[in-house]
């Protein structure tokens, strides 16, 4: 029972990656960069639980803006993927300037809030 | 060619010609629903109503004055006397920030308004914007006839007008076209995806949040439809775009579930679930677990009150007796809603099946929406407001739908009548020989459009007559949907029937609006047969307090009045409608509870000067501090344990028992049940002894107030007078000292001078008082009960 489960396991993370390895470039940078925020994000977290959570909304902003980007490239990542039938009219610049937008505005909010 | 060229250009005038219609037609809705607000204006004058709008009118007076600076930063000393509020941090900006912007935009495009007119307009100029709102919303849910009809609804649906009138310068007259339009900025985010409508979606939430409470509906909604969606199985990469930007987690795991469904085959998608689904489990159950213990810890398990009334209507009136005292926290009863929504309240049922068919993510959105509202509409009438765009929508698809197959029906059975085969519009419509069996768009402009290419496509009949059977064939292929064509006669009179239902709901708004909804309640009408009487007591009571006290006196009375007077009178209050501390209030509450010393003792700690009490019993006003006066005792008992409701005792002769206790909601010492003779006799004694000898009595039942019926100044015949001698005979029945014969006597005694009244008596003029007889004898009813005045003889 246990062999079939890890070599499932195994067979498992092995069609993963090969699957991940046939996406596009394009794709896998904005991967790249949701990774990275998160990490991010992680960093703070742990940096809070360390020193302490005073001043709260600062900690609050830095996080929350660390968690704004990686979803709004998410949508991105959504709208360029030619695999999506619902976004193949939509032109992948309009999809950029629509991001950048987006993150203006998230960090506008998040500038403010930082105190 | 030239048919179909000729074909095209006629239905791209239809749409031109349509389109313009659609413009004229909403603004003739906002040019209405401004106007219909303008009753009160009218009527009385261009004044602020209510309570809750003059805080709002002094917050945007500062902010006008000194600048946004100074605005967020302000502390208040002026009122809640001596704890100050802090007014910058605790008020929601977003009403009073936009009032003063169109002020300061007016005033520096030299349009030199006062910051009150600007008030006073501000909720008719939103409503407007409200209505074009719904027409943006309904318009993405179905198309745009049912958008127009939503927008004419809602310009003229007596609950929004109800907050929203010229005057009611309060948070929701901005909050309710924020809402509607954070709902259609959604909507439109989850039909096309795109991300720049999701940041404006943010957006108009952000300004919602800043106006209203009431934001988190829209951020309990969304989540909850987010959800239905997912469960339902249509979730879609443009469900995330829509509701990520906004917020969270369950719909990055399902995001994460379907793309990894994508990639992988579909056995070891099995061994992932598998995987997932135990890891998961896991997770989840720990999450749950701290959740628990975390919301277990706080004492109303996490919610706030006034939510927790929400979902518990009995627990504010057990718990927190300042939430159930304010009258628009109560639950409605069936008239508010008939006047509220009217006709709406049964086309919404329609509109509700009308949006099953089809489904679509907007219109189970909507679905959503006008269920919660719904419930909670029926848990406080406040929030009948929040349901008004629901009805408004959901009835607008309902009509516009309903018109649609009667139009239908009556337009394919025309040129039968006419003796012509049957012919549709170019382009969009092709209709086959058979009699019921249609295609129709349902974003076809409305109605009159159709009419007008009705006669154009008449002309082009026999040109494209063949054109028309090759796309008959495959339009038929392509859908061979079968929409409902009724009779004719029934079509035409149903939309009689409807016009006239529109009609109906139309005088009824008109009339709500213009009595129930347009009293400015700081001035008040009295018809008295003198005539009108318009009286303005509070704002001369205001006046009189700006004019005639010191700019530091410190004025005391019901939180009710409290903007008010820190508005008009200029002076520093002890408590105001913000209610946030419930002591303080309570503290003022013992007061006016308590007698005069113990009064006087508690208005002395505060540094009160002045008290302001309003009575209304001259005219006959129902809102007065009299009639509070209850309310004053249940909060004020909810924090000092020795004010007790049931020490306010009421006696009274026995026929008044029932009432005291089921209207005053008083303990009674004898009522209608009359089951112990002593007692009444008791009470009957004290009623029939001299004041030392009755105060005894009622001191020994720790009676506080005696009630006793008066009628002389009417001459109501059935009060305690004229009952008085069968008080003397009941209690002497039961106390021997008390004779009938000693209160007879009294008449004819030598203190009292009969001496002009027997020489009347003897000349005949006045009649003398008849001895009393029993009931049900043959004389009662004959001669008229007299045993104690003289009557005129006539």
């Amino acid at each position: 029972m246990a062999k079939s489960t890890s070599s499932d396991a195994q067979m498992l993370i092995r069609s993963l990656r090969t699957a991940y390895a046939a996406t596009p470039t394009n794709l896998k940078i904005i991967d790249l960069y949701v990774v990275y925020a998160i990490v991010t994000a992680v960093i703070q977290v742990v940096c809070m639980g360390i020193v302490g959570s005073f001043p709260f909304n600062s900690f609050l902003s830095g996080v929350l803006s660390c968690e704004g980007t990686p979803v709004l490239a998410v949508c991105l990542r959504i709208q360029v993927n030619k695999e999506n039938k619902e976004f193949k009219d939509l032109p992948p610049e309009r999809a950029y300037a629509d991001f950048v937008l987006c993150d203006l505005v998230l960090h506008l909010v998040i500038m403010n809030f930082l105190g | 060619m030239t048919v179909i060229a000729e074909a095209k250009r006629a239905s791209a005038l239809r749409n031109t010609f349509g389109g313009i219609l659609g413009v004229f037609i909403l603004l003739l809705i906002g040019v209405l629903a401004f106007s219909i607000r303008l009753f009160s204006v009218i009527k009385y004058e261009s004044v602020i109503h209510e309570f809750d709008p003059y805080f709002n009118y002094r917050v945007t007076q500062y902010l006008t004055k000194n600048g946004i600076y100074d605005f967020w930063n302000w502390f208040d000393d002026r009122t809640w006397y001596p704890l100050g509020r802090v007014i910058g941090g605790t008020v929601y900006p977003g009403l009073t920030l936009t009032a003063g912007s169109m002020w300061w935009l007016l005033n520096s495009l030299n349009i030199p308004l006062s910051v009150e007119t600007v008030c006073v307009f501000t909720a008719p100029i939103f409503s407007a914007n409200a209505a074009w709102a719904t027409y943006l919303l309904t318009k993405e849910v179905k198309g745009t006839g049912a958008g127009l009809t939503a927008a004419a609804l809602l310009a003229i649906v007596p609950s929004y007008i109800s907050r929203s009138v010229a005057g009611s310068y309060d948070n929701e007259a901005v909050a309710i076209f924020a809402l509607i339009l954070t709902f259609y900025l959604y909507v439109k985010t989850l039909n096309s995806g795109s991300l720049f409508y999701a940041t404006l979606n943010a957006l108009s939430y952000f300004y919602m949040v800043c106006s209203w409470g009431g934001y988190t509906f829209i951020i309990n909604l969304i989540p909850m439809h987010v959800l239905l969606c997912i469960v339902t199985g249509r979730y879609s990469s443009r469900l995330y775009i829509a509701y990520a930007p906004l917020v969270f987690v369950i719909i990055h795991v399902v995001a994460l579930v379907y793309y990894i469904k994508g990639i992988l085959s579909p056995k070891m998608f099995k061994v992932a679930m598998t995987i997932a689904v135990t890891i998961g489990l896991a997770v989840c159950c720990a999450v749950i677990a701290i959740l628990i213990a975390l919301v277990n810890s706080s004492p109303t398990k996490g919610w706030s009150g006034r939510s927790l009334s929400l979902l518990d209507p009995t627990y504010a009136s057990k718990y927190i007796p300042i939430i159930a005292s304010v009258s628009e926290h109560q639950p409605p009863t069936w008239p508010s809603y008939f006047v509220g929504i009217n006709v709406l309240a049964f086309l919404v049922p329609a509109g509700i099946i009308a949006c099953f068919s089809p489904l679509s993510d907007a219109s189970s959105f909507m679905i959503l929406y006008l269920a919660t509202s719904a419930y909670f509409s029926g848990v406080m009438v406040r929030l009948m407001l929040v349901l008004a765009p629901a009805a408004c929508v959901m009835s607008g698809i309902a009509l516009s739908e309903a018109f649609d197959v009667f139009t239908r029906s009556i337009k394919i059975q025309v040129p039968y009548l006419l003796d012509r085969p049957p012919c549709g519009d170019i382009n969009s419509e092709s209709s086959i020989a058979q009699n019921d069996v249609s295609n129709v768009d349902s974003h076809a402009p409305t109605d009159k459009a159709e009419t007008v290419s009705k006669e154009s496509s008449r002309k082009n009949q026999k040109k494209e007559k063949e054109q028309e059977i090759v796309e008959k064939v495959t339009s038929e292929s392509q859908n061979g949907k079968r929409l409902p064509v009724l009779p004719q006669e029934v079509s035409a009179v149903a939309i009689l029937l409807l016009t006239a239902l529109g009609g109906f709901f139309v005088v009824h708004c008109v009339w709500a609006t213009a009595h129930a909804y347009s009293a400015p309640t700081i001035v008040l009408k009295s018809y008295t047969p003198d005539g009108l009487h318009v009286l303005d007591d509070f704002r001369e009571a205001y006046a009189w307090l700006r004019q005639n006290t010191d700019v530091d006196d410190k004025v005391a009375s019901w939180w009710d009045y409290g903007y008010q007077i820190t508005a008009m009178a200029n002076r520093t209050v002890i408590i105001d409608n913000n209610t946030w501390n419930n002591t303080h209030i309570a503290t003022v509450g013992a007061a006016m509870s308590s007698p005069e010393k113990a009064a006087w003792e508690i208005f002395n700690s505060l540094d009160v000067n002045y008290v302001l009490v309003v009575f209304g019993g001259l005219v006959g006003y129902p809102g007065d501090d009299i009639n509070k006066f209850l309310w004053m005792v249940r909060i004020a008992g909810g924090v000092f344990p020795h004010i007790r409701e049931q020490d306010y005792l009421v006696a009274s002769w026995w026929d008044y028992g029932y009432q005291i206790t089921a209207m005053a909601n008083r303990t009674v010492i004898i009522d209608n049940n009359t089951w112990n003779n002593t007692h009444i006799a008791t009470v009957g004694a004290a009623m029939s002894s001299p004041e030392k000898a009755a105060w005894e009595i009622f001191n020994s039942l720790d009676v506080n107030y005696v009630l006793v019926v008066f009628g002389g100044l009417v001459g109501y015949p059935g009060d305690d007078i004229n009952k008085f001698l069968w008080m003397v005979r009941i209690a002497g029945g039961v106390f021997p000292h008390i004779r009938e014969q000693d209160y007879l006597a009294a008449m004819a005694s030598a203190s009292f001078d009969p001496s002009p009244i027997s020489s009347a008596v003897s000349s005949g003029i006045l009649l003398p008082p008849t001895p009393p007889t029993p009931p049900g004898s043959p004389e009662a009813s004959a001669t008229q009960q007299n045993p104690f005045f003289y009557q005129r003889a006539s």
